[in-house]
């Protein structure tokens, strides 16, 4: 009888994962439908216009997905070159002292919380800004600061990964490569990364889906208010700052404001969680070539 | 193209660079390898860079001189020679008497009677609301001790009736008090102590349901669609953003199960957390965020536990459960603690669905139980760095220096706690 | 790019000549050692390799064939921990001197290994990638095919050039190793086993692409396999392990006179199978 019990509590625990994302499924869109349904938004102007300003009802997201767009191509243009240029220089490149070295370095960067990051962004990455720009240029608030120090936040994710991805990569591989009077450089980078490609695009989508749903750095240092604007030195408001801030603030339930963060947050789950779907099918690609 | 049946002579030959030309060739592509190989190099230096940075930025910041200005001095509040530290809790009282006004003695009073209040409590009162150190300006480390003559000159100048000390923002005092307005006087001791509070509950929680979910993923779970659907939903679950939890933690913990998180059902009717806005909501919330990672990094502890140990253990009669419990866990246990650690490094740190789930603002008591109201050292940080006086960035850089030796003892703690279990392993078998 | 076109001809190499050269001889090697960390695999071998012809180099497995092989393009630079003692000359200069460029060593003498390994590029680009980053310039079609005929694929793989070179077999994969190898047009093939993965038909055909070939290169092959060792080679080298485990050179000379006549005791057993 015990085991049975024991089996039971088992099958709960494994069930949770699922009542997880079935609630997570139920509450977005429940709370979404009555955002939709309030009268007040209609899903074309939800999707299509550029001003979110509810004190005047109007539900436009562009402003915000636009801000989300900004930081996350930042981040990528810091974190894609200087992750997979790690990753080369760890897995082709690096003596296995140098990497013992190198690697806790990474796994520190990769752990410190992102609060951290986003204090860094806006005490030292925006008055590096400033003092290079000038101060009249970067505002205090900016998409440039907080994309750049999530691009340094998602590098040791993209760089690990890759990094797995091309030590995977056979040795015959580089052997056939070497022996065809190949550099060390043209064996990385034209036999081995080629090799290594969908982990490595599995490691860049990740990256991505993690700098859409990074939150305390665009929180702190991007801006705290809704604009639609392609200058990265200008505040603007991303997905997942709006919804810190607004809740942060003393919300009260059913107000068009609450439903609003269910209807953000819906649209984000499904960005990321595709992205992420995306992903593992490349992962799965690459382990059915090598394994 | 023409080219012969068997082709023995070598018509495409000749089109190779050979001999000295070849070595200019090779030598050329070398020069291009070296710049490449300094641009990869430049890579990983620029990471170094960044947490060099990083850490240089939060040391400068939580060190500095400052300009003080006390409303009174403390010296002016001896009593008999006594200095003010060494005062009894009635002395300190009747300080407060005589400095506060009766509205605002009301008030204190009606929050908490100072007949409750310890003498600490009343003690920081006196500083708050008596002596009221103002720090007029603060200055980071590098500047402070390059420009330290410039410094003070324009203290002398500007602010004649100031003092220009030295503060280490991160001090004894700042892990000891609670969380003031006035930045002089503001501590970590609340957050410190929510902070815990949510992760033990958060462990609590999810390590059994993660060692569970693993155990049953690993052991139990035939192949079948269901649990196929498990794992792969285990895994998107990773990668969910950690403020969609918030959300999830806000409309379910907060607000629908809110008799239980407010802690109302259990019979605790605290007034002042009349909402789900507790240490309990937090921790459900948070569990939820670590339990895939925990769920992923046990599976891949148990299924490093080699079969012949669990061959051994049914030749020896014993049933599915007992061979689990008696040697599949003990020997995967490392690897699982390893695991749990990483997440709650995860939970420490994590701030977004915190905020959302409704970590106070300002909280000066100490949490004391499940049902409390909360705010943890993460959200602590950022409501300080979203201040814009610098003496509150002083205070957030002090607050991240306590945030990460958390986490770096946490880690160290780890690497001793896996080290231990792994030896007493070796030492029974 | 002028430099191809320059026209300071000048043939001879710019290292020094350490002696005056063997024409038939295109690799020597004197006192080769060569360690994996403290174990050493290959003790003091010194062999005359000759152009134009077919070597094989038999001897019990373990017993340093490929090692000794992976010396002569200096393969084994790229093993953390091994190290080769002893010089090897090509075409009469120490390919192991310290300003030697392995990358030039390798562009001269091309390898084939035990198991086929193709980039996961397509067939074309798999020949046509040495060629190129080698600095050819001319009709890479051309060469395509003619490296492929040469390797007796041509005609399996014309529809499908473009296809992943995955999508072949075992064999097919081989000879598109074999190709992607004379497409560098190196001066020396050495050849680990080609043949240990393949059906005897396969066989056949790379044994007379050997035939072929050897016309304008010279082979170096190892070969577990008697008989083709018999029927390919015009020399052979049997090594064989000493009691600390290091191959040692027993015999070397005419595949003739090693097969019929040996002059060792123990030539003779590992060739009528009495070995071991
Ligand atoms: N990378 C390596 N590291 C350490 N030892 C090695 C390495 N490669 C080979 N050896 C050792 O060197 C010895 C010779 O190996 P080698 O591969 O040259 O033998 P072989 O004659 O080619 O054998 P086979 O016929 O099985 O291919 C063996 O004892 C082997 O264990
Ligand atoms: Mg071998």
């Amino acid at each position: 009888m015990g085991e049975s019990v024991i089996q039971g509590f088992l099958l709960f625990s494994g069930a949770i994962s699922i009542l997880t994302t079935l609630g997570i499924v139920f509450v977005l869109g429940r709370e979404s439908w009555l955002f939709f349904g309030s009268g007040q938004v209609d899903l074309r102007e939800f999707l299509t216009t550029t001003v979110w300003q509810p004190a005047i009802d109007r539900f436009g997201i562009l402003p915000l997905v636009n801000a989300t767009f900004m930081t996350t191509t930042i981040a990528m243009l810091v974190a894609i070159p200087l992750g997979l240029s790690v990753a080369i220089y760890l897995s082709e490149y690096a003596s296995a002292r140098a990497r013992s070295l190198l690697k806790p370095i990474l796994e520190v960067l990769a752990g410190i919380p992102t609060v951290v990051y986003g204090y860094f962004a806006l005490t030292f990455m925006t008055p590096l800004l400033r003092s290079i720009f000038g101060r009249d240029v970067v505002q205090i608030y900016n998409t440039a600061s907080a994309g750049i120090v999530m691009g340094i936040l998602i590098l040791p994710l993209i760089s690990s990964m890759s990094e797995d991805a091309l030590s995977a990569v056979p040795r015959s591989l580089r052997e056939a490569s070497y022996a065809l009077g190949a550099t060390k450089l043209e064996t990385a980078v034209q036999v081995v990364v080629p090799a290594a490609l969908s982990g490595i695009t599995a490691a860049f989508i990740v990256g991505i889906s993690r700098a859409i749903g990074e939150t305390m750095i665009v929180a702190i240092a991007a801006g705290a208010g809704p604009a639609f604007t392609f200058n990265p030195f200008k505040a603007a408001e991303t997905m997942t700052g709006h919804i810190v801030r607004i809740s942060g603030g003393d919300l009260s339930y059913d107000s068009i404001d609450y439903n609003s963060i269910f209807a953000i947050g819906l649209l984000l789950f499904f960005i990321t969680l595709t992205l992420n779907v995306i992903s593992r099918w490349f992962v799965q690609r690459f382990r059915e070539v090598y394994e | 193209m023409s080219v012969s049946e068997r082709p023995s002579a070598l018509p495409v030959a000749c089109t190779l660079p050979k001999d000295h030309l070849l070595k200019r060739h090779i030598a050329m592509r070398h020069r291009v390898g070296r710049i490449w190989y300094f641009l990869f190099l430049l890579s990983t230096i620029v990471g170094i860079i960044a947490l060099t940075a990083l850490l240089y930025n939060i040391v400068n910041q939580s060190f500095g001189l400052v300009a003080v200005q006390n409303t009174v001095e403390p010296e002016t509040l001896t009593i008999n020679g006594v200095p003010l530290e060494e005062l009894t809790r009635e002395q300190l009282v009747s300080i407060l008497e005589q400095y506060v006004s009766k509205g605002v003695m009301r008030r204190l009073e009606s929050e908490i009677p100072f007949a409750m209040r310890s003498r600490d409590n009343i003690y920081q009162l006196v500083q708050e609301r008596v002596i009221r150190p103002e720090i007029l300006m603060s200055w980071q480390l590098v500047d402070s001790v390059f420009h330290r003559e410039e410094i003070a000159a324009f203290i002398v100048e500007n602010y004649p009736s100031a003092r220009l000390q030295f503060r280490a923002w991160l001090n004894p005092d700042f892990i000891r008090r609670p969380q003031s307005s006035v930045p002089a006087l503001a501590g970590v001791r609340t957050a410190i102590l929510g902070s815990l509070w949510v992760i033990s509950i958060t462990i609590l929680v999810a390590f059994p349901l993660g060692l569970g979910a693993a155990i049953y993923l690993e052991e139990y779970a035939s192949d079948n669609v269901v649990n196929r659907i498990i794992q792969t939903n285990i895994n998107n679950l990773a990668g969910v953003p950690s403020i969609i939890y918030g959300i999830l933690g806000l409309a379910v913990f907060v607000r629908a199960l809110e008799p239980l998180t407010s802690g109302v059902i259990f019979g605790v009717n605290d007034p002042t957390t009349a909402n789900g806005r507790t240490v309990l909501s937090a921790s459900l919330t948070l569990a939820l965020l670590v339990l895939p990672l925990l769920i992923i990094n046990a599976q891949e502890a148990i299924r490093a536990v080699p079969r012949s140990l669990r061959e051994g253990s049914y030749a020896l009669g014993a049933t599915k459960w007992e061979t689990i419990w008696h040697h599949v866990l003990p020997s995967a246990m490392p690897g699982v603690l390893t695991g749990t650690i990483l997440a709650i490094s995860r939970a420490i740190g994590e701030t977004a669905p915190l905020v959302v789930v409704g970590a106070s603002t300002f909280v000066s008591l100490d949490p004391n139980g499940p049902f409390s109201k909360f705010t943890t050292l993460p959200v602590q940080i950022y409501q300080w760095t979203s201040r814009p006086q610098d003496q509150f960035r002083n205070l957030a850089g002090a607050a991240i220096l306590v945030l990460l030796f958390l986490l770096l003892s946490l880690n160290a703690g780890a690497v001793l706690l896996r080290n231990r279990y792994s030896r007493r392993i070796q030492g029974i078998s | 790019m002028t430099i191809f076109t320059d026209t300071m001809a000048n043939s001879s190499l710019s290292l020094p000549i350490m002696e005056p050269r063997d024409a038939d001889c295109v690799i020597e090697a004197r006192g080769v050692n060569v360690y994996y960390g403290d174990f050493r695999a290959v003790k003091d071998i010194t062999i005359k390799i000759q152009r134009r012809k077919i070597t094989a180099i038999i001897g019990p497995s373990g017993c340093g064939k490929s090692t000794l092989l992976r010396t002569f393009n200096r393969m084994n630079d790229l093993i953390p921990g091994s190290c080769v003692e002893g010089e090897v000359f090509f075409e009469g200069c120490n390919i192991y001197d310290r300003d030697v460029d392995p990358v030039e060593v390798r562009r001269r003498i091309g390898m084939v290994f035990q198991k086929p390994n193709p980039f996961p590029k397509s067939i074309y680009e798999n020949v046509a990638w040495g060629a190129r980053i080698n600095g050819f310039r001319g009709d890479m079609d051309a060469l395509v095919e003619q490296s492929l005929r040469q390797a007796a694929l041509w005609d399996e793989v014309k529809d499908h050039l473009r296809a992943s070179a995955l999508t072949l077999s075992g064999g097919q994969q081989q000879r598109l190793c074999i190709a992607r190898a004379i497409a560098i047009q190196p001066e020396v093939i050495l050849m680990d086993e080609p043949a240990s993965a393949l059906d005897p038909i396969a066989t056949l055909k790379i044994e007379d692409l050997m035939r072929e070939l050897v016309r304008d290169y010279t082979i170096i092959i190892v070969t577990h396999n008697m008989q083709e060792a018999a029927r390919v080679s015009d020399y052979t080298a049997f090594l064989m392990m000493d009691k600390d485990r290091a191959g040692m050179l027993v015999e070397y000379g005419p595949t003739d006179q090693v097969f019929t006549t040996p002059r060792d005791k123990r030539t003779e057993d590992y060739i009528t199978g009495r070995f071991g």
